[in-house]
Order: C-alpha cells, then structure tokens, then sequence
C-alpha cells in the first residue's frame, strides 16, 4: 500500500515517548516524518526537521520510528525515550510505530521519508526534506516550501520528491 | 612499496556506498595509489556479516583495519554513522580521514 499526492492520507494513533497518543489532523498541517535512531542520514537531517517544528507553530510534527527494534536495538522503544531525554526533549512528538503498520500504510521506503498533510487530510508533499544531506544550509527548504504553500491554501510546486536515507528495517 | 590492500565492503540497503568508493578512490589517486586497486565487496546476508564482522555499510578497511575503529558496534546490515572532522554526523568517512589511513598505511609498509 502506498499513498499518492492528493490522496487522503492514512491516518493513525501512536505513542509517543511518554505514552501519550498521538495522530494528524487537527492543524492546517501536519508533517509527518518517518525517522529512527541508527541512520545516518536520519540523523544528518534531524536538526532541520527539529527547527520545522520550531519555526512553525501551527503545523503538528510528527515524527514516527517504525524500524524492526529487534534486530536494531537502537531503534527500541527504550532507546527513543533515552535519545529524546538525551536531547533535553525535543520540539515534536518522537513516536513508535511498533507494528509497522503506519509506515506501511503510508508506503514510506526510507528514514527520512516526509510526508505533508494539508487540512484537508491530503498529501500534498512527499520525499526529501531539501536537495542534500551534506548541507545543513539548505534548512528543509523542500519541506518549508510544501508547508508554506499548504498554509497558504495552495499546492506546492514540488510535490514529490525522491526519499533520500537507509531502507526502512521492516520485520 | 607495495600497495596497501584497501577494501570497501557495502551492503546494497544503504545507499551511500556508490559516494564512498567515488572519495576513496580519489583519495588514493592523490596520494599516487592505482584506484582501480579497491576490493569491492558486497554483504548481503546477516550470516556474511557475521563472518565479516560487518558492523555497517560503507565499511573500508586498509590492510585489514578498518579505518573507523567499530569499538563496541554490532554486527548489522544497515547503513553505518561517520562523523565529518567538523562534527557533522555523516553516512560515508571523512575524506581527510581516508587519506590519513592510506597514509598510515603506506607509511608502515615502507618501514617493513
């Protein structure tokens, strides 16, 4: 299963690393982002997601670790809790898709792989979150340009980019 | 001098090793290597990590030695963190850090 651009995108209830729930909607967007611990490029791009939910307060940031916990243990519901405690908590919700089930239900393929929610509960933006890893002055831009246009009541230009990261570690 | 024997061992879930052996051999051009010389391996099953004691793709080693020490890493098919010499977390090695190794190496071979 897979989601396309402007199809309803699925949605879901997932804890966090408090144990709350948490699903899109409820915001003139949502950026749903599916990450982990061990990636590389997971990790080269988090600061940039982090300051997405900073920047923007109205859109809900929802970033999901669906990896296969067992054989990557640093992908544990334990070893989230520890890195967002680590970290001095983090600006958006760090959530366990245990069953992997959110993630396939999305057709995500890597970490990171983004998706952009409107209002509506539509995709209206898919991939990467900017051109390059390596360049942390890039800032998300392909994210940023998607939500911009999204709270401005359009579509984004760029509606679909390729994901860029390591393959999901599905069970 | 004889040339260091240099090996790249990936794993294909990972994308980054196309990047890794592009800087590697460029590394080794300039330091007067014959790039052409990388022995490039592909891990694909978790029994030949084991056996490799593969803790993550790219994983280059110079004479045997892996040119990230992998300390306490577990063996794993995934992709492995580097860290560029200005702290940024990265999927492939530093190149400075790639001559430095080739350097290490050469220079021990021309002592022995």
């Amino acid at each position: 299963m897979s989601t396309a651009i402007g199809t309803e995108a699925p949605t879901f209830t997932l804890p966090d690393t408090e144990g709350s729930g948490h699903s899109p909607g409820d915001a003139p967007a949502t950026l749903v982002v599916f990450t982990c611990n061990h990636c590389p490029y997971a990790l080269a791009w988090h600061d940039r997601i982090a300051a997405i939910a900073r920047d923007y307060d109205d859109v809900k940031v929802l970033a999901i670790n669906p990896n296969d916990a067992e054989r990557y243990p640093r992908d544990s519901f334990d070893a989230m809790r520890e890195r967002v405690t680590g970290d001095g908590g983090w600006p958006m919700p760090y959530l366990r898709d245990e069953s992997q089930e959110v993630a396939r239900a999305y057709g995500a393929k890597t970490t990171p792989d983004c998706f952009v929610i409107d209002a509506q509960g539509r995709i209206a933006y898919r991939g990467a979150p900017d051109a390059d890893y390596q360049d942390p002055s890039l800032n998300a831009a392909w994210l940023r340009e998607a939500l911009d246009a999204v709270l401005a009541g359009s579509e984004p230009e760029r509606a679909q980019t390729d994901p860029v990261g390591c393959s999901i570690k599905w069970k | 001098m004889t040339q260091p024997r240099v090996e790249l061992l990936f794993w294909d879930g990972c994308p980054s090793h196309p990047q890794a052996l592009e800087e590697l051999r460029a590394a080794m051009a300039e330091l007067g290597l014959d790039p052409d010389q990388v022995l490039v391996r592909e891990v694909d099953t978790e029994q030949r990590a084991d056996r490799e004691r593969f803790v993550g793709s790219p994983t280059v080693r110079i004479d045997g030695v892996d040119i990230q020490d992998p300390g306490e890493e577990p063996v794993a098919l995934t992709c492995r963190v580097y860290h560029r010499r200005d702290g940024r977390v990265s999927p492939v090695p530093d190149p400075a850090d790639v001559r430095d190794a080739l350097r290490n190496a050469m220079t021990t071979r021309s002592r022995s």
